[in-house]
């Protein structure tokens, strides 16, 4: 099924070999994936408890939500390795691309002329597992480039490198 | 009318009504207005006035019609008049006034501004400075806005739109000359031309009150000072129907019919009075909207276009070229009948400090106009858009001109066209499931320097971004578009009213769309250099002969179509 997909060919992409970033943002996203699933059933499933529970309207709605969002939560987690594994960057001539996603699929090509500011986060999970995220800022606010998941090293030098192309393309806004 | 509150500022700083004087950019601080603080501090003034005088008028009324008056122990003044304490009363206010009037003429003494050719800087502030440089060439724009009372005075606001949030330079007040010339000037600097040529606006004096006369009645937009080659103007008429053809109209009349529906259901006409402020907030609306939008103007100056707008509060804004990131004509399903159109932008400012309102506005440019106007308005605002793409960035205006004109007429085809005219590649039938009105319309095309998204069979639209512009590209795909095999674009650019996503394309069109957009807009943006508008002029001018080899590699040569441009990463 070629033509079902976004593929590297049809973008013009073929032959970019793309950085992937490391495999311990698993652990990463499972965690705030499970820490938010488990938080939001357990409060539906408790509001639909004191509600009634399945004997009342109400109840039943609430219980109902809580069981989508156990679902929901469950099928996530369940694909957080290949999400993780689907999100890659690559550094072209001109701009970065980064793709992202498995069911919703994307790509995102930043000039580096347009770049106004590299941010690094650290979170505390991320800090465990000595990992960062670079966060691109350019004047467009949905712009929105955020790579998680990049070794603290490789973090800081990537940051210093995209500075550097950056102003060496700078234009106007 | 030239009356001063205080005592004369000192010497050096020119001030004011200076515009003959040394040039306000000359590097040197100045100061404001010297009527300023009464215009900023006037407020308290006559509040305090008002009400003093509210609470005097039964005190006089019974001093020159004697008895009869009300006796009412609860009024302050009446108190204080029955006590004897008439004269400290009226020291307190003496003081009070003193105290502020002095509080605002310090304010006014520490208020300076200074304009070099790199960057303006102003200082503010008595306990707490403040202190704001912004550099020329990020200059969004300019908008001297004159409000009633200090149109009166004969001052002016003049705002300096930057880059950012809440990031704008506020002049407030200066003479409405010295405004008029500052701005010249500072266009001037920006542009990066070399030609100190100032811009010839020294009109007559006809002695200060005629000049005062005349600058009220004076219409907004003076085609001599700005040498205007093109102007388009919005008749009042079509702007008030326009307005009660709004969608805002119609959700007022189903709030009405609401009303009067429940009304008649229920028999409590006590509903009705609920009614009152609505009534009196739409209206409200509809007269600032319609007092803010009279006498507008779209006109085409050598530093850019000029939006004027206003009757009674006047304001009007030059954008440098390349300050617009994204337009889009669009036409309200309501208005479609009548064949008006409004044009809309993007612009990299966002003033957040009490011009709120204001930037409402400025993103409209054509509040509303036939398909001519918007024609017109088109031809005056993209060959600073998309016209420097093409021409490359040693062109002359005619070039400019030019290189957008592929792209001005594809848009005036373009309005209300479907299918594949006009060069658009749209959605395929199966886009219909996404789009079942539009999926003929829905669409793209390149023109050169510029990207164009033909969007909305029900509500038109047409979107152009200037490729120089272009923020970044995304190209997505969710699970019901990968199920049709349909994708659809992002092109993102600064935040504004204009959203430049198309939907529902072929996964392959997307995907040529996406690469094309983002190949392209590197190289437009290698050779742009619209934030230094006329540098390339003044660095041109004094060797026209010699052609300049450095500026030459990356660039397109005139009329070069965007296929056979050099590769990336050659450009600089």
């Amino acid at each position: 099924m070629p033509r079902e997909r976004l593929d590297e060919p049809g973008l013009g992409l073929t032959g970019t070999t793309w950085t992937r970033v490391s495999s311990k943002l698993v652990w990463t996203e499972l965690v705030s994936t499970v820490l938010v699933g488990v938080v939001v059933t357990a409060g539906c499933v408790i509001i639909g408890v004191v509600s009634g529970g399945f004997g009342r309207g109400a109840g039943t709605v609430w219980l109902l939500i809580g069981i989508v969002v156990a679902v929901i939560a469950l099928v996530t987690a369940i694909l957080t390795p290949r999400r993780v594994r689907a999100i890659g960057y690559a550094l072209r001539d001109d701009d970065l691309v980064l793709r992202r996603g498995l069911m919703w699929q994307r790509f995102t090509a930043v000039p580096y002329g347009r770049m106004q500011l590299v941010d690094v986060n650290r979170g505390p999970l991320d800090r465990v597992l000595g990992m960062s995220e670079l966060k691109f800022v350019t004047a467009a606010a949905s712009t929105n480039v955020r790579i998680p998941g990049i070794p603290f090293e490789d973090a800081d030098e990537l940051r210093d490198r995209l500075v550097e192309l950056a102003e060496s393309r700078r234009a106007g806004l | 009318m030239t009356f001063r509150p205080g005592p004369p500022p000192p010497a050096p700083p020119s001030h004011g009504n200076a515009a003959a004087a040394a040039p306000l950019t000359d590097g040197e601080w100045h100061r404001m207005h010297p009527l300023t603080p009464l215009l900023k501090g006037g407020i308290f003034l006559i509040v305090i006035l008002g009400y003093v005088l509210n609470s005097l008028r039964d005190q006089l009324v019974e001093f020159f019609i004697p008895g009869g008056g009300p006796q009412d122990d609860g009024d302050p003044v009446r108190y204080v008049y029955e006590h004897g304490v008439v004269g400290w009363v009226l020291l307190g206010i003496v003081v009070l006034l003193v105290v502020l009037i002095g509080l605002f003429y310090l304010s006014w003494r520490m208020h300076e501004f200074r304009v070099t050719g790199e960057i303006v800087e102003v200082r503010s502030g008595v306990l707490f400075r403040t202190n704001r440089k912004a550099r020329l060439d990020r200059i969004q724009g300019i908008n001297i806005s004159r409000p009633l009372v200090p149109r009166i005075f004969g001052t002016a606001k003049l705002e300096i739109a930057q880059a950012g949030n809440d990031a704008n330079v506020q002049l407030a007040y200066l003479g409405t000359k010295a405004a008029d010339d500052l701005r010249q000037r500072i266009l001037v600097l920006a542009s990066g031309a070399k030609d100190e040529e100032s811009g010839g606006s020294s009109r007559r004096s006809n002695g200060v009150l005629q000049d005062r006369v005349d600058e009220i009645f004076s219409p907004e937009l003076d085609p001599a000072a700005v040498r205007a080659t093109r102007i388009v103007k919005v008749h009042p008429g079509r702007l008030i129907a326009s307005m009660l053809l709004s969608g805002t109209t119609v959700f007022i009349l189903l709030a009405v019919a609401a009303m009067i529906v429940s009304v008649a259901l229920t028999d409590e006409y006590g509903i009705l009075f609920g009614l009152f402020p609505a009534v009196i907030g739409a209206g409200g609306y509809y007269v600032r909207k319609f007092s803010r939008s009279l006498q507008y103007t779209i006109a085409e100056t050598r530093d850019g276009i000029r939006i004027g707008f206003g009757l009674v509060s006047t304001s009007n804004e030059t954008l440098p070229p390349g300050r617009i990131h994204a337009v889009s004509v669009a036409q309200p399903l309501l208005w479609r009948p009548f064949g008006w159109w409004d044009v809309r932008i993007n612009r990299a400012t966002n003033a957040g400090n009490g011009a709120s309102n204001n930037q409402q506005v400025s993103s409209i440019v054509l509040p509303v106009g036939t398909a001519r106007d918007v024609r017109e308005v088109l031809d005056i605002i993209l060959p600073g858009l998309v016209g420097t793409a093409v021409a490359g960035p040693t062109a002359s205006p005619e070039e400019l001109r030019e290189g957008s004109s592929e792209a001005v007429n594809v848009v005036d085809d373009s309005l209300t066209t479907t299918g594949d005219r006009g060069g658009f590649v749209h959605s395929p039938r199966r886009g219909a499931w996404l789009r079942p009105f539009a999926f003929r319309r829905n669409g793209y095309r390149f023109v050169p320097g510029a990207v164009l998204l033909r969007l909305g069979a029900v509500w038109r639209s047409l979107v152009i971004v200037p490729l120089p512009r272009v923020q970044s590209v995304k190209v997505s795909q969710g699970p019901l578009e990968r199920a049709l095999r349909l994708a659809s674009v992002h092109v993102q650019t600064v935040q504004g009213p204009v959203s430049a996503r198309v939907g529902a394309l072929d996964a392959r069109d997307a995907q040529r769309l996406w690469s094309d957009t983002a190949e392209r807009a590197v190289e437009a943006a290698a050779v742009d250099t619209s934030h230094r508008w006329r540098e390339r002029e003044a660095r041109l001018d004094p060797a026209t002969s010699v052609p300049h080899a450095d500026h030459a590699t990356g660039t397109v040569p005139p009329g070069s179509p965007w296929g056979e441009v050099p590769p990336p990463g050659a450009a600089r």
